[in-house]
């Protein structure tokens, strides 16, 4: 190998590096100063694309300048900043206090707005952008060609750092946002009106990302998909950087650029296994991450949130499973459609209590649930089709999938908490979905694979919907029992104080590690079932939205009780199954719904009607 | 009642579902420093962090400076002129003295000169030595230093300040006496928090015992001194 294609390979790798830093260093300041993560960041990053595609080549017809080309660059990243502003004073404000599950779920509404916003806007295609000029020639260094705007991006980054650096410590502003990522509380004590800091923060945050994908303009085209491709990188930078700090997300997305641009030479395919093992190696190190410091609030005692006492089903819950379970039971009396949702509905079921099983009982907010679920399909769908076994050992296959991932997943996600779990859990779901989307060989890619079906005996679809009940209710019965368990009890005694847990001689961590195992293992199940429901396995199983979906239910059913998951998931499916075929704007609805419920009930329906029910004569 | 700056009557606060403050009536005059007493647990700092609004009262009124500020957001209060030193300090490690200086600065009100870094400096010496240093690498004393600077930084008329002297060395402690007496001859009126009857003394007019979230007894702070039965039914432990 040639010194000068390692040295094009190292510069290839620092431009990535820069154009990754511009948009976590703005993740991460926003995360600072508001505690929120902020997932509408890598929508803010597509905004700007789309931005500038329409901008910038609208300047150039007046006169094709580099000026103009970088006039339209900022003015893409500025209209990007006020959209921020926007979405600090509408949504972000009325949303500071609540818990954190609901800030991620309604900026993840924010996110499925903004794609259907955007599609409405400039069309499913893709739109190319104009190269600048000026730096549309390549550069020749050490006889190889190397593109001039790579070079120019080479050097943002640490402008950006630069400059951000003066803001930081030269002006007040900077001044305030670093105080305020310490302690925000006392800034307002000083007479600070936070409700400004934290509105210029989200300036210079979604400013920071529309930047970001205002320069990539030159280098991809606009397209759809670049938000949710975007932010989980910015999380593995901000992760591995530690959350809060702009140095940090310089030298991680610097490692990450370099790990990339080099780890292809050794593993071609495998780059993003990589860039898991980095994070996986930093995380247990250093928990969190390279320049992050502990979150004050970490293993103090909280409010509890999610089930408090399981307690025992009253004669109303009794009727209601019994009449719910006869309900299912008889669907195929209706018709073929009713006996199709109500398999899914059962699926969900299980695939939501086993998350609320963490989220509620052990208040590890997974936001990546959908990667053992998807696993699960996979590990039983690749066993039918690849190996060509029969249904049966690829449903025993299924859980231990999912059990499997969760258990690899979950020994480095059981040593964070809070946020810095759930965008770990997000990340991982995020590698798995890629590795199952990259490996065309085995897994298909991007179209999956089809011919999962049932066994003879279990053909037509109405044995395979009572097949799908017997397994999914005993598995739903196993969960509730566990956390009726001292097991399950040990749990919640960790959720409400990791420290007093862990001070009576709990090891909490190894039970964490237990309960993660277990609910994967179940939405591994649950994602076998429904493998050979459907008949074919694709990476949507995997996706954040299939995560959003699960997180969607249980929020609908309510974190607060055992089975409301079960509610949840026949109510959303249901409705979901109703209106898609209906609307061309799912993501737009779904999206003002979640925002809706997050607003109006911040603690679930089912904790909006307990405190009616409870409150206080 | 022209020269009362701070009147709290009725006051009420707690954390979730428990009670703290059960209706505490406090008055404060102009220029005047009162001491805020009673054990631990007797509701010293939740009182001043209801009064500053870091806590939503639940009930009962606050007028500062004639103006009602029960329920308003901690920084309006800050504005109208009411500066608060917490207990755990709670500077910015990362920033530098100046920086955590910076931090508190308000324009002060017509007619008033204001405080600046170098007026601070010359009230607390050690700071002026280490203007450029990381306020997390100075030590316990020289934090409590910073903490009552910066809020004066905002050139308040009134100061709610809690525990001042708690985990400090005596001489330290001296300091802190010096530094809210210089307050005093400023024409600051203070509320100062405090176990130590001996700090209570050196600086304070006039004090207030607190027990189970009411205020129990006020008066002077001689006669306090002078009072064994008052101090044993209140204070000793």
């Amino acid at each position: 190998m040639e010194w000068s294609f390692l040295l094009v390979q190292a510069l290839s790798g620092l431009a990535s590096a820069s154009s990754l830093f511009v948009i976590a260093s703005g993740l991460t300041i926003v995360f600072g100063v508001t505690r929120i993560v902020n997932f509408a960041h890598g929508s803010f990053y597509m905004l700007g694309a789309y931005l500038a595609v329409t901008i910038v080549p609208w300047l150039l017809e007046f006169d094709r300048s580099p000026t103009l080309f970088f006039v339209g660059v900022l003015a893409s990243a500025l209209v990007v900043g006020l959209l921020g502003v926007a979405m600090e004073m509408l949504l972000l404000r009325r949303i500071y206090r609540v818990p954190e599950l609901f800030q991620l779920l309604a900026t993840f509404g924010v996110v499925l707005i903004v794609q259907d916003l955007v599609q409405l806007a400039w069309g499913p295609m893709d739109i190319p952008g104009p190269r600048a000029p000026g730096l549309r020639h390549g550069v020749t260094i050490l006889d190889q060609r190397f593109p001039a705007y790579e070079l120019f991006l080479i050097v943002v980054g640490p402008a950006v750092l630069a400059l951000l650096w003066l803001l930081m410590h030269r002006t007040r502003f900077g001044v305030l946002i670093r105080a305020a990522t310490q302690d925000r509380e006392m800034v307002g004590a000083l007479g600070v009106n936070q409700a400004m800091l934290f509105t210029g923060t989200l300036f210079l945050g979604a400013a920071l990302a529309g930047l970001g994908g205002a320069l990539q303009i030159p280098r991809i085209s606009a397209n759809a998909h670049m938000d949710l491709s975007v932010i989980t990188e910015a999380f593995v930078v901000t992760v591995i950087g530690g959350m809060g700090s702009v140095p940090g997300a310089f030298i991680a997305a610097l490692l990450i650029g370099l790990l990339q641009a080099f780890g292809v030479l050794i593993f071609p395919k495998i780059t993003l296994v990589l860039v898991f093992l980095l994070m996986a190696a930093v995380l247990v190190v250093k928990p969190w991450g390279l320049l992050g410091r502990p979150e004050a609030a970490a293993g103090r005692a909280v409010l509890p949130e999610g089930i408090l006492d399981p307690g025992r089903m009253d004669w109303a819950g009794k009727v209601l499973a019994v009449v719910a379970l006869a309900v299912m039971l008889a669907l195929p009396l209706i018709d073929a459609y009713a006996v199709k949702v109500g398999t899914e509905v059962l699926i969900f079921a299980l695939a939501a209590v086993s998350l609320n099983f963490l989220v509620g009982n052990g208040g590890i907010v997974s936001f990546g649930h959908a990667a053992y679920f998807g696993l699960g399909a996979y590990g039983a769908g690749l066993l039918v089709v690849k190996a060509g076994l029969p249904m049966e050992p690829a449903l025993i296959a299924a859980p231990i999938a999912g059990g499997l991932a969760a258990a690899l997943f979950g020994f480095f996600v059981v040593r964070l908490s809070g946020i810095y779990l759930a965008m770990l859990t997000m990340a991982f779901a995020q590698i798995a979905y890629a590795v199952v989307f990259q490996w065309v060989e085995v897994t298909g890619g991007d179209n999956g694979l089809v011919g999962v079906w049932p066994s003879h005996w279990a053909a037509s679809r109405e044995v395979y919907h009572y097949l799908t009940a017997v397994l999914t209710l005993a598995a739903i019965v196993f969960l509730r029992r566990v956390i009726h368990a001292p097991f399950g009890a040990t749990l919640r005694a960790a959720r409400d104080s990791a420290q007093r847990a862990d001070a009576i001689g709990i090891d909490v961590r190894m039970h964490r590690w237990l309960g993660f195992t277990l609910a994967g293992a179940a939405a591994g199940l649950a994602g076998g079932l429904y493998a050979f429901s459907k008949g074919s396995i694709d990476p949507t199983l995997l996706g954040i939205p299939m995560s959003v979906d699960f997180l969607s239910m249980i929020l609908l059913g309510g974190i607060q009780s055992v089975l409301g998951p079960v509610a949840g998931a026949a109510a959303f499916h249901s409705l979901k199954d109703f209106f898609l075929p209906l609307t061309d704007h799912w993501r737009l609805l779904l999206g003002l719904s979640i925002i809706a419920m997050v607003l109006v009930f911040p603690r679930g329906l089912a904790g909006a009607f307990a405190s009616l029910r409870r409150r206080p004569a | 009642m022209v020269d009362t700056v701070l009147d709290v009557t009725g006051l009420r606060a707690g954390y979730g579902p428990a009670e703290v403050l059960f209706g505490v009536d406090l008055t404060l005059a102009r220029g005047e420093v009162a001491a805020l007493m009673g054990r631990n647990g007797a509701g010293k700092s939740t009182t001043l962090k209801a009064i500053m609004g870091l806590l939503t009262p639940r009930a009962g009124t606050v007028r500062f400076a004639g103006q009602e500020i029960a329920g308003m957001a901690p920084y309006r209060i800050a504005r109208l002129g009411l500066g608060y030193v917490p207990e755990e300090r709670r500077i910015f490690t990362d920033l530098t003295v100046m920086e955590n200086l910076a931090v508190g600065r308000r324009a002060a009100p017509p007619g008033r000169e204001a405080w600046t870094p170098e007026r601070l400096f010359a009230f607390f010496p050690n700071l002026a030595e280490m203007r450029h240093r990381r306020a997390g690498a100075m030590s316990g004393g020289e934090q409590q230093m910073l903490t009552i600077a910066r809020t004066l930084m905002g050139n308040p008329e009134a100061v709610l300040l809690d525990e001042p002297s708690e985990g400090l060395a005596p001489v330290i402690v001296e300091q802190m006496a010096d530094a809210v007496l210089r307050m005093k001859d400023e024409g600051l009126a203070v509320l100062v928090s405090e176990q130590n009857l001996d700090f209570a003394a050196a600086v304070a007019d006039r004090a207030l015992i607190l027990e189970k979230g009411t205020v129990r007894w006020q008066g002077d702070i001689a006669t306090l001194e002078a009072d064994e039965d008052i101090r044993r039914a209140y204070l000793t432990v």
